[in-house]
């Protein structure tokens, strides 16, 4: 009786370990769908278009588009345009927003516990939570009317800035946090004046730390579209003149979304953005993990 | 005067009125104690009874913490060392830690030449060179490491990290070395290499040790030097202190009575 009792025991928690591996198993794959799913169509629908020329030639005009659909041939042209303002407008950005964030994070990390800090702190995690566009409002406000006096690339750029400044401030803050304090009072106890042990010894330390923070950045602003609207306006030309309007991917594809002639390319553009981003993405992944 | 505290004449250090203290909480009492050339002086004394707190001021790294303040005067060769810049007094005082800290991205060269390096000094690479030579050789690493200076300083192992570390406090030919517990967190191999290094060390420099193990005072150091609660009770030669203890204190520490 006992003995057989402990079987049945056993058999009904064999039982219910299978049913809960088949849900951990059902989520998972709920939860993976999305992204196969869209890589997927991505690769379907947009693999036509991507070629070398995409990437180097400009956007075709919507009558080229139109009579290359009509002849049942490939959309000519590229993104080019797009490529390279969005390059030009993420390196603009980070050119302002990696120092701002690296001296406010060392700030917050040398100030633990003060009132300001706190207070930068606080600042800095509410502006992680303002919606993109109304940071590209601010940026018209700021660098439209004033200074650039039209739409263009720094304005697109200021926007995208105020995107990774919190990003880049929490992730200094809390790789110098992770670094022993002996490190810093070893290299004060040489004699050496902080600023030159804050740079030669505690930023190389902390350097893959840094560097995904500012990759993370790099992945979440590269997709921005509504702050671009109000800010880098779109071009159909090759632009390099940051007080121009400049092009971007996302720009483009909402430009291709909007025009029916055009619609095949939204496929090749989402499907290299997201290339691009995924690319940025996995190599934060790898840059965090070499530090372990 | 406390009679248990003896006099030194010509000390490279001098210590005067010295009292220091976090907000209110005084960790250093009114301490006043000269540090011969030349010796191994030890701090002893039970846990948070002010070493650490009396070793930093003597570089002035207690001024990190800012809560903390100071009053007495601390002389390095006649020279009031709350007058000089710390910069420059750090650079005369060589300093050692607790857990070996190499910095993690240099290699064993660029480790021992740190100071310079960054500090901006410029210099020949044959200059360098003797620099980091003469250092890990005073360490006696020099044979260990001599065909892997483009190592990771952390790829040694922590006995050797430690030797490293005492390497790149040499680098500037301190007047004086700082060590607070350098042996405890080193297996017992490594430390008594690194007391075999202090004993030969003194010849050349002068060095004053923290230590929670009283059979390494009694080893090494040529002076004591005994705290409680903040207070000196008795400075002397290592030999009397613990043969012929003068106060209770001091005695009932060293019998193991606490601690
Ligand atoms: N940063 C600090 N802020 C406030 N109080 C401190 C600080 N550092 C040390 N203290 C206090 O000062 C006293 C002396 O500390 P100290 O570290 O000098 O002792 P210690 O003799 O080195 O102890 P241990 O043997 O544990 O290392 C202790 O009461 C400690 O709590
Ligand atoms: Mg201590």
């Amino acid at each position: 009786m006992k003995v057989t009792g402990i079987k049945d025991n056993i058999k009904l928690r064999i039982n219910k370990d299978r049913i809960f591996l088949s849900l951990v198993v059902l989520f998972s794959v709920i939860t993976v769908s999305p992204i196969v799913l869209i890589i997927f169509k991505l690769i379907e629908k947009g693999y036509k278009q991507l070629s070398f020329s995409f990437l180097i030639e400009k956007t075709p005009d919507t009558l080229q588009a139109m009579s290359a659909i009509s002849a049942h041939e490939v959309i000519p042209g590229g993104i080019a345009n797009g490529i390279l303002g969005t390059f030009l407008m993420v390196a603009l950005a980070g050119v302002i927003a990696i120092p701002v964030g690296i001296i406010s994070g060392v700030y917050l990390y040398e100030n633990q516990g003060k009132l300001m800090a706190n207070l930068v702190r606080n600042v800095s995690d509410i502006l992680q939570g303002v919606p993109s566009i109304v940071l590209g409002l601010i940026s018209y406000m700021w660098v439209v009317k004033h200074i650039t006096h039209g739409f263009s690339a720094l304005s697109g750029s200021v926007a995208l800035s105020i995107m990774m400044l919190p990003m880049i401030v929490r992730s200094t803050e809390e790789t110098l946090k992770m670094i022993p304090q002996t490190l810093k009072e070893a290299g004060l106890a040489l004699g050496i004046p902080y600023w030159r042990v804050l740079f030669g010894i505690l930023i190389p330390t902390g350097f893959s730390g840094l560097m995904t923070g500012i990759l993370l950045a790099v992945s979440r602003v590269i997709g921005e579209t509504a702050p671009l609207m109000l800010t880098a306006l779109g071009s159909t030309v090759i632009n390099t003149n940051i007080s121009k309007p400049t092009s971007a991917i996302p720009l483009l594809i909402w430009e291709f979304y909007n025009d029916p002639n055009m619609v095949d390319l939204i496929w090749s553009s989402s499907l290299l953005l997201m290339i691009i981003v995924l690319t940025f993405n996995l190599v934060s992944k790898q840059v965090a993990a070499q530090r372990k | 005067m406390n009679t248990n505290i003896l006099e030194i004449k010509d000390p490279i250090l001098s210590i005067e009125n010295l009292s220091v203290a976090y907000d209110k909480n005084v960790a250093v009492k009114d301490v006043s104690v000269g540090i011969k050339k030349n010796t191994v002086t030890a701090i002893m004394g039970p846990s948070g009874c002010g070493k650490s707190t009396l070793l930093r001021v003597l570089n002035r790294m207690h001024e990190l913490y800012e809560n903390i303040h100071t009053t007495g005067t601390v002389l390095l060769n006649g020279e009031d060392v709350f007058k000089m810049s710390p910069i420059k007094l750090r650079r005369r005082t060589g300093m050692v830690f607790q857990r070996p800290n190499p910095f993690p991205t240099m290699s064993i060269y660029d480790n021992v030449i740190a100071g310079y390096k960054l500090n901006g000094i410029s210099q020949k690479k044959a200059e360098r060179d003797e620099i980091v030579e003469r250092s890990l050789r005073d360490v006696a690493l020099w044979d260990e490491v001599k065909d892997s200076l483009t190592k990771k300083g952390t790829f040694l192992s922590g006995g050797q990290q430690q030797r490293l570390c005492i390497a790149r406090a040499l680098a500037f030919n301190p007047e004086i070395i700082l060590l607070d517990e350098p042996t405890s967190a080193l297996d017992p191999v490594a430390t008594s290499k690194i007391e075999d290094l202090l004993i030969t060390l003194k010849e050349n420099y002068t060095i004053v040790m923290v230590t929670h193990n009283m059979s390494q005072a009694a080893r090494i150091s040529d002076y004591s030097l005994f705290m409680y609660l903040g207070e000196l009770v008795e400075y002397g030669k290592t030999k009397n202190m613990f043969t012929n203890p003068q106060d209770r204190r001091t005695e009932e520490y060293l019998t193991g009575k606490f601690g």
